[in-house]
């Protein structure tokens, strides 16, 4: 589904990624975790295609096509979601005027019919369950006034009712208490199928108590330097990046 | 620079769609300004005395006026010799009905989207034409006049119903008032009129068309509209110009007289003259005083405005609320784009015991364009109980333009209570790339950015206005988005 290699990326004369390797098949949970200023939210930004970063040298296949190469729009609505690490708010917009202008963008681009608001409302009654969301925040602005854990809840929210084939959680976790952790978990984990794959970008090991990868990749200074399954972030958390690091240091 | 910044540029730069000529007879007087031009206008209107006297009054009074600077707007000097005071479409004969219109002029309005055929017409809405100085249709009238409801050109009003027109003409906006009302009293040609009796609800929309057409003209028109006790009329007016190299002035009086007890007028303005090129040059100067007064008990003005056109857009739609427990409404909504300037906002004059007035402006910023927010609120003396609210908004796209707010707050009494809330946001990149992806595109992002800051002015528009308004809006702000 998405295959990055050696990819090497930054921002102004800044390198940051120096050579990514990472290939995610259907069905897949993937995290990727790192110290600060690793370049882990920089690998979500790229695949997203946010701004402002340069692609050095490459390249990113998704599903076969050059995802590089396409507008961000487009990244989208070919099934591409990034579960922002600081959902912004859009003051005036409605939420749910906005979740079903982008539902019904991937559904034009898919050949679907669009949804009608009653069709719409229907999708989201029941996704609103899975992620236990009050139904006045879609009433609200998009994100306006959301506390930090709803900003959250409502990133999976969304994520449900685009159904993505490729979804990228960047650091979910951050700001959560344990108990919306748990119900943000638990929608991420309902959300998962045989044909669709999942990239976890986390700092920290509790997220992945909850959301059970199939690989766990360390990335540090820009590079996937270890790869491994779930035990690899417990071993992680007993002893730090610094272990990594360390015998990153000596090992090159 | 990012694609969201050229985006929000492309989205700003398309051209005006309204920017044509047409080739009608013109009866027009040579440019300049006197005595014997006021003169030779009234005569041409075949006006009675009251009206001439009038008219010289004021042309007397604004000699001795000099013009007013303290706009936030920058603009070379006005040369008021060098324009036409005076320019109609040349009828073939005098009109008894639309079918002796020029076709022309009929076509011009058709391009426009305002058919002047009445069964072409949505039901529901009577429109008065005005080509540059005078009106050259309105439609509806006989209908309307079945409830006793006047709706007509100024011009016929001042043959038909001299009485009304004297007594009500300047009640509100006298000569004296600026610079620029003196100067329209003295010379303005044409515009509405429209009176609403005891008790009657106006069945339809009333509107006004303008349009500016001849060179070098400056349009002057008025607009009286009074309600008496009781009464409700909602009233539309719409405007739009050819593009030329050089500033047009547009300089018109609107005076709103909600006499008796609960009597209601609502003012809606989709303006949207030429703006001017991305350069800044040629464009309408839109120096407009609009004032209404409440002076029945309970009585309500409401003013909305969505204001996307002219180079230099200055006025103030105010109120004075004499009338005990009078309740005033200002809603705009301002773009400015390219090097367009605007300075605008509202006065409400609390005057009556527990008055009330509120005030939602929101302006928007894009290119290069200036965009202000100047009000007054001035609550005196005997106006015990009076209370405003006041919500000044600006959005700004892009990092070249500017939003500037001056509210002005004058309280006389103790049991007032005024609030003003102010707020200025720009619309982040992170928004858009938010909306990105989400699958959104820019376009549709900044459209639907927009529309939502203005949605609280936007749901006070007539149904057909607000659609008209939010794709006017879209086209205004096309390329500017980045």
């Amino acid at each position: 589904m998405l295959q990055i290699t050696n990819l090497h990326a930054g921002v102004d004369d800044k390198k940051i990624l120096k050579g990514i390797n990472l290939t995610i098949n259907p069905g897949e949970v993937h995290a990727v975790m790192g110290p600060n200023g690793s370049g882990k939210s920089t690998l979500a930004a790229i695949l997203a295609g946010r701004d402002g970063y340069d692609v050095t040298a490459g390249q990113v296949l998704y599903n076969g096509k050059d995802l590089l190469d396409m507008d961000p729009e487009v990244r989208a609505r070919e099934g591409v979601f990034l579960a922002f690490q600081y959902p912004v708010e859009i003051p005036g917009v409605n939420s749910t005027y906005f979740l079903k202008a982008a539902l019904n963008e991937v559904r034009k681009h898919k050949g679907e019919p669009e949804l009608d608001a009653m069709e719409f409302l229907a999708v989201v009654k029941q996704k609103m369950k899975l992620l236990e969301l009050n139904e006045d925040l879609l009433k609200r602005p998009v994100n306006e006034g959301f506390s930090g854990g709803e900003k959250k809840r409502n990133e999976i929210f969304q994520m449900a009712v685009l159904e993505p084939k490729l979804a990228i959680l960047d650091e979910t976790d951050s700001g959560l208490d344990i108990d919306a952790l748990k119900i943000v978990a638990a929608g991420v984990n309902k959300l998962k199928r045989p044909d669709n794959a999942q990239l976890v970008i986390t700092h920290y090991q509790r997220l992945l108590d909850y959301i059970i990868p199939d690989f766990v990749h360390v990335l540090y200074n820009g590079r996937i330097v270890r790869t491994g399954t779930k035990e690899l972030a417990l071993e992680l958390e007993e002893k730090g990046y610094d272990w990594i690091i360390q015998h990153e240091t000596v090992g090159a | 620079m990012s694609t969201a910044t050229e985006t929000i540029e492309e989205f700003v730069n398309k051209e005006y769609q309204y920017g044509f000529t047409t080739n009608v007879d013109t009866d027009k007087i040579a440019p300049g300004l006197s005595e014997d031009v006021v003169r030779l206008i009234s005569a041409k209107k075949n006006e009675p005395k009251f009206m001439l006297d009038w008219r010289l009054k004021a042309y007397r009074h604004w000699l001795t006026m000099t013009e007013p600077k303290w706009q936030k707007a920058h603009y070379p000097p006005i040369d008021y010799q060098a324009s036409i005071y005076y320019a109609a479409p040349k009828p073939k004969k005098v009109l008894g009905s639309l079918d002796e219109v020029d076709p022309e002029v009929l076509k011009t309005f058709d391009k426009l989207g305002i058919s002047l055929n009445e069964q072409k017409r949505l039901t529901g809405v009577a429109v008065d034409a005005v080509v540059d100085s005078v009106s050259v249709a309105t439609t509806f009238s006989k209908e309307l006049a079945k409830q006793g409801i006047i709706f007509c050109s100024f011009t016929d009003a001042v043959q038909k119903h001299p009485e009304l027109v004297e007594k009500y003409l300047g009640s509100v906006v006298p000569y004296t008032d600026n610079f620029f009302a003196a100067l329209n009293a003295a010379v303005f040609s044409d515009g509405s009129f429209c009176y609403i009796p005891k008790g009657v609800r106006c069945p339809m929309e009333l509107s006004t068309y303008f349009r500016i057409n001849t060179a070098n003209t400056g349009q002057f028109e008025r607009t009286l509209i009074v309600a008496e006790e009781g009464a409700y009329v909602s009233y539309l007016e719409g405007c739009t110009a050819p593009m030329r190299d050089e500033n047009q002035l547009h300089a018109a009086v609107v005076e709103l007289v909600a006499l008796g007890k609960k009597s209601e007028i609502k003012y809606s303005t989709v303006q949207n003259w030429y703006p001017g090129d991305k350069n800044g040059k040629g464009g309408i100067y839109n120096f407009v005083t609009k004032r209404g007064k409440c002076l029945g008990e309970s009585s309500k003005i409401s003013w909305t405005q969505v204001e996307t056109g002219s180079a230099i857009t200055w006025k103030y739609p105010s109120v004075i609320l004499q009338g005990d427990n009078s309740f005033g409404e200002f809603y705009s909504v301002a773009l400015t784009n390219n090097m367009q300037q605007a300075d605008t906002g509202t006065k409400m004059i609390h005057i009556g015991k527990n008055t009330r007035s509120t005030i939602v402006s929101k302006g928007i910023s894009a290119g290069r364009g200036q965009n202000s927010y100047r009000g007054l609120v001035k609550i005196m003396k005997n106006a015990t109980g009076a209370r405003n609210f006041s919500q000044c908004d600006s959005l700004l796209l892009g990092d070249k333009c500017g939003a500037h707010t001056f509210p002005y707050i004058e309280v006389k009494n103790t049991s007032s209570q005024v609030e003003h809330e102010a707020s200025t946001s720009k619309i982040g990149e992170d928004q858009i790339f938010y909306c990105n992806q989400r699958g959104i595109s820019t376009q549709d992002a900044v459209n639907m950015i927009v529309n939502g800051f203005c949605k609280e002015v936007f749901r006070e528009l007539p149904m057909e206005f607000a659609v008209e308004a939010q794709k006017l809006l879209g086209v205004s702000l096309e390329g500017s988005v980045g």
